[in-house]
Parts: C-alpha cells; structure tokens; sequence
C-alpha cells in the first residue's frame, strides 16, 4: 500500500482491497487443491469405464457372438454363454423382489401412517441395523438356515443344498431395508395437509393410506422398487455362497435348482485365479461382464433418480 | 352421463361420512390391513432376530471352548487351532488406507463442490457422477482395481510373490469404493452449515479459504465425522472387492518384514476368512459363525460410535 501523503488522504483504490498479493496466491493454490481433489472422482469414473470396456472390447473381438447366446457358462471349458448368467441373475433378483417388495412396502406404509412417533424412533434403528448387516453374513445364513429351513419345504424332493431360492430369499431380505427405508422417506414427505382432507372427509386411515398417501408418493415408491431391484442385480456375496453353480452353469431359470449370477461368475472366475491368469478368455470376459452389470444398475440408478427428483419437486 | 357419475361418487362419499359418523366400531377390513402391515414389519425385525440367534448359538460356543486364543490364532486347516488374528490385522490395515486415502480427497472433493464451486453444467455433472459412483455394485470396484491396480500397476503394488494382488492393491480399492460415499456425506455435512455463518465472514474481509478454515468446517466437523465413519464401517463389511483383488486367505505375513514389504505382500481380510470358511466342510460351521460374531461387534461398536458422537455433538439451526 502506498504511504499517504499529508493531510489528504488518498483515495481508495481497486488495489487497496484487493488484498495482499501473497494472500491471494495463496487462495488460488489451496482453490487448485480442492479442484484436484473434486477432480479425482470425474478420473476415477472414467478409469473404471476405460479398465471395463477395454478389456471387453478385447473379449467381443475374440469370441464368436454366437456363442453369448450359447445355453451354458463354463470358462473352463470355453464356453462363454452370457446369457445364461443374465437369466441367472434376473431370476435371482426376481425372488429376491417377490420378498422384499411387500416386506418393505409393508414396513414403510407401518413405520410412516401407523406407528407412533416413539415406536418409530425403536423400530427404525433396528431396520437400519439389518441393513447394515455384510452381504457375506446373510449368504451364509441363506446356505445354512434358509436353504434346510424354507426353502426344502418350498421345493419338495430336492436334494441340491444350493438354490437359486435360498439366494433369492437372502437378497430379498438384503434389499428390504433400502426399499423400507426409500419407500418411508417417500412417504413421510407427503404433506399433513393431504391426510388431514381426506380424514375430514370422513376416510378411515385405511383409505388415507392407499387412496391418498400411497398415490402422491407413488414417484418415491417405484424409486424404491427400482434401487432395490438394481442392488439386487449387483450384490454379490449372497449368490456367491448360496446359489451354487461354482465351476459353471447350464442355462436355468428353476429356483428349485443351483444356477449362477454375473456377480458370482466373476468371484467364480477370480478365486480360480490360475484360470484368469492364462492365455483364455476368461480374464477379457471378467470385464464384459462387468460392464454388462455396470450398464445394468446405471440405466436403474439413473431412472430411479428422476422418480426420486420428481418426489423432491412435487410439494 | 357424467352428472350421474358425480351423483354416485357424492353417494359413496355421504355414505362413508354418514357411516363414519354413526359408528365407532371396529372396522375388520381396517384391522386386517393394519395386521398385514404389522406382519410385514415383524417378519423383517424377526428374521434379524432370527439370524442374530443362529448366529450366536453357533459362535459363542467357540469363545467359551477357547477364550481369546480364537482372536490371537492365525489360520490353519485345523479347525480347532484356526482363527481370525490375520483377518483382523488385515482389516484394519485395510482401513488405514481408507482413512488415509479417502478422507483427504473426499472431503476436499466435497468442500470443492459445496463451497467453491459455481452452479455450472460441469459441477452439476461432477455431482451426477459422484451420486451415480455411489450406486455403482462394489465387485464393479473389484475390477476396477484388478486391471488398474492389480494388473497394470503390478510393479508398484506388488512386484514380489504377491503379483500384484497385495494389501496395497485391496487398501486402494477400498478407497475408491467409499470415496463417493465420503463425498455426499461430507457435502450434505457442509450445506447443513447456515449462509449466515459464511456471510459473516466475508463481512470482516475473511477470504473463502479463511471462511471454509474457520467457520464452516469446524461447525460441519461433527457430521463430516459421523459420515466418515459409517463409510468406514460400510468398508469393513465389503467382501466381493477384495476377492477380485485376491484378498486369498492365508496370506497377511504378520513377522515384522518392514513397511513396504508388508503392503507389498499377499493379505487378506477378516470377511474375507467368514467366505473362505463359509465354503469349508461342516466342521468349519462353528468358527464361520464365531468370525462373524467378531465382524458383527466391530460393525456394531463403529456404528454405536457413530451414533454417539452424533447425537453429542450435532447443532441444529
């Protein structure tokens, strides 16, 4: 700054306020910092769709596109039918939504018109303590507990311990919390305002649940429905464990039986990690599938995002 | 046409208000769909109770028989001298990487977004992405970090026996995968903090760095921590990452080998030791159940942590 000169004192300048010049570049090297950091995460995105589609590029070039449709998956053997653990997968997360679409729904239309702000304050930490519970946890309960328990009687006369029931009952009870809790907040979200009309109408809280708060959430409801269907399709551990089908699969859709999704045909594929190692296809195809599933649960994600904005926007 | 609709729908209505008025009754129809809900919820808290009973009836007993020696015992194909003492270590281990990786960027990467950034068409794409990361299935992670960290960085992350499948290549994954978890907590952390508390700020002359340092981190610091700390814990659960990036069992080297070495070397992780074990003969039934008792309380106590800090130190506006 410059010293003032006498009695008159100068006038204020653009400069004066700008502050010392160190302190400035200082505020644009920690900015920098912050950018870098914001940055990383845009990298590590494109890192996971430039590692994915590369090496599935390498795989689509090298395999017969016939064989995709080929009624089978067995690396080992060459045989690289994706759309077997396609229909392996929906199935799985077929079940697992026959489980968790009225557990959950139930659960939030419960939690958020029934229940008493106390009860509620109870029983939601218990929800979210089953959410919190490891995949690989409720897979083995699916194998040891559900299989013997549920699912023989399901299924009468089979012998296999391994199923596509046991597994999707285990993701069902995985995905339950998430739709409880989207479906609730959904809910909640309604205004007072709504209820208050329709039980001044005379409604009973029956009518006022299904005829007036379920619709006006319905966005969020489907929102739900779709994330949970999404983690379904990607989680892993559960079918991994209970389902069966390690050294390959034949095409099957039967619940009854063992079968294999994308998930679990690649810890398949990584734990025989010999196998992927090699000159076969069984490391480019890793990758395929992967960008299959990434494909798969992004296109949900995203329409389950615009239900959701839609919830935000409409009171 | 449409007036006798009207007339009809003004019937139904006069006639539930009428009804509504008159009695006070139970309405069995009302009842029995309150008791559908009531069951659906008590089925999904009873198959946790459910599962927490196994659980503990086929873990404990492991406990009972031999204390602590189960914590302290490494692996062994002997299912009576096994235990998760190279799990727990690699865990941890593992979520040193998370805690050193992850919180920096994340929550840089959120102060960029919340704090710095204008609303333009590049950072709402930034959030989209980071919002979509999030949802992305975790194995996706796995194969992330096989081919970047595994395969193609094979001379940095493990150049030895390991081959690249080293405690590096799992911490690194793991970092990736709760990054954007750590971003929308932190986020939604800094945007809880009121305008008026940055405006103040720049009032007196305080530059935005001065504002973020002083003012908006240290109110937004009880819930960034919160945040932070489920992301861990979400972290110490995951499993099918790691078996992409070989968490192979029967790898962490616990004699001391020096720094480098061990995060060069082959690891593996204690849910890693309950999937291993999970696909053993019946006779591991007993030890897969007690490893999961120890994964269990850890999630637990990270989590009741989490809670307790939460509820001591948030502010509310």
């Amino acid at each position: 700054m410059a010293p003032s000169t006498g009695a008159q004192p100068r006038a204020l300048t653009a400069a004066d306020l700008r502050g010392s010049s160190a302190r400035r570049r200082r505020e644009s090297t920690i900015r920098a910092v912050f950018v870098a950091a914001a940055g990383t995460s845009v990298l590590i995105s494109l890192l996971i769709i430039v590692s994915l589609a590369g090496e599935a590029v390498n795989f689509l070039a090298r395999v017969d596109p016939a064989m995709l449709f080929e009624r089978g998956w067995f690396p080992r053997r060459d045989l690289y039918g994706v759309s077997t653990i396609v229909a392996g997968t929906l199935t799985i997360a077929g079940i697992a939504m026959l489980v968790a679409a009225p557990l959950g729904l139930g659960s939030a239309i419960y939690l958020s018109e029934y229940a008493s702000p106390r009860l509620r304050r109870t029983l939601k930490p218990a929800l979210e303590i089953l959410a919190g519970i490891p995949s690989v946890v409720l897979g083995y309960f699916a194998l040891t507990v559900i299989s013997p328990t549920l699912v023989d009687r399901i299924c009468p006369g089979i012998t296999d311990v391994f199923t596509m029931a046991a597994a999707g009952i285990g993701v069902g009870i995985l995905i339950t919390p998430l739709i409880a809790s989207v479906a609730e907040d959904a809910m909640t979200a309604v205004p007072r305002s709504l209820r208050e009309a329709s039980y001044g109408l005379g409604a009973r809280k029956r009518h006022t649940s299904i005829r007036v708060v379920v619709p006006a959430a319905v966005s969020g409801i489907v929102a739900s429905l779709i994330l949970g269907l999404s983690r379904g399709i990607g989680e892993t551990m559960v079918v991994a464990i209970a389902a069966g089908g390690l050294g390959g699969s034949l095409f099957s859709i039967d619940p009854c039986g063992p079968g294999q999704t994308m998930t679990a045909a690649m810890t398949a594929l990584a734990t025989g990690s010999d196998q992927v190692a090699g000159a076969s296809l069984a490391f480019p195809s890793l990758f395929f599938v992967g960008l299959l599933l990434f494909a798969m649960t992004l296109g949900l994600n995203l329409v389950a995002d615009r239900f959701v904005r839609r919830v935000r926007s409409g009171y | 046409m449409a007036a006798r609709e009207t007339d009809a729908a003004q019937m139904t209505t006069t006639e539930l208000v009428r009804r509504s008025l008159a009695g006070g009754g139970v309405n069995l129809r009302s009842l029995a769909f309150e008791g559908v809900l009531t069951v659906a919820l008590l089925v999904a808290l009873g198959i946790l109770a459910w599962l927490l009973a196994v659980i503990a009836i086929g873990g404990l007993p492991v406990f009972f028989e031999r204390g602590l020696d189960f914590l302290t015992s490494d692996l062994s194909s002997n299912p009576d001298r096994a235990g998760v003492a190279q799990g727990i270590a690699g865990s941890l281990m593992l979520m040193g990487f998370v805690v050193i990786v992850s919180f920096p960027l994340g929550i840089g990467a959120a102060i960029y977004l919340e704090e710095y950034a204008r609303d333009t068409w590049s950072t709402r794409l930034i959030n989209t992405i980071v919002r979509n990361l999030a949802g992305v299935p975790s194995i996706v992670y796995g194969l992330l970090g096989l081919a970047v960290f595994v395969v193609a960085l094979r001379e940095l992350t493990g150049p030895g026996n390991a081959q690249g499948q080293s405690l590096i290549s799992g911490g690194l994954t793991m970092a990736i995968l709760v990054l954007p978890i750590v971003i929308i907590t932190a986020a939604e952390a800094l945007r809880a903090v009121p305008a008026s508390i940055r405006e103040a700020g720049f009032g007196v002359g305080a530059t935005r760095w001065e504002v973020v340092r002083s003012h908006v981190v240290p109110y937004a610091a009880p819930g960034i921590l919160t945040g932070t700390i489920l992301a861990v814990a979400r972290a110490f659960g995951e499993t099918a990452p790691l078996i992409m990036v070989g968490a192979v069992v029967g790898g962490l080297s616990t004699s001391y080998e020096g720094v480098i070495e061990t995060i060069q070397g082959r690891y593996t992780a204690l849910p890693t030791t309950v999937y291993d074990w999970a696909r053993k003969p019946a006779d591991f039934a007993a030890n897969t159940y007690a490893a999961i008792i120890v994964l269990l309380v850890v999630l637990l106590a990270v989590n009741a942590l989490a809670i307790v800090l939460r509820n001591r130190l948030e502010r509310r506006w």
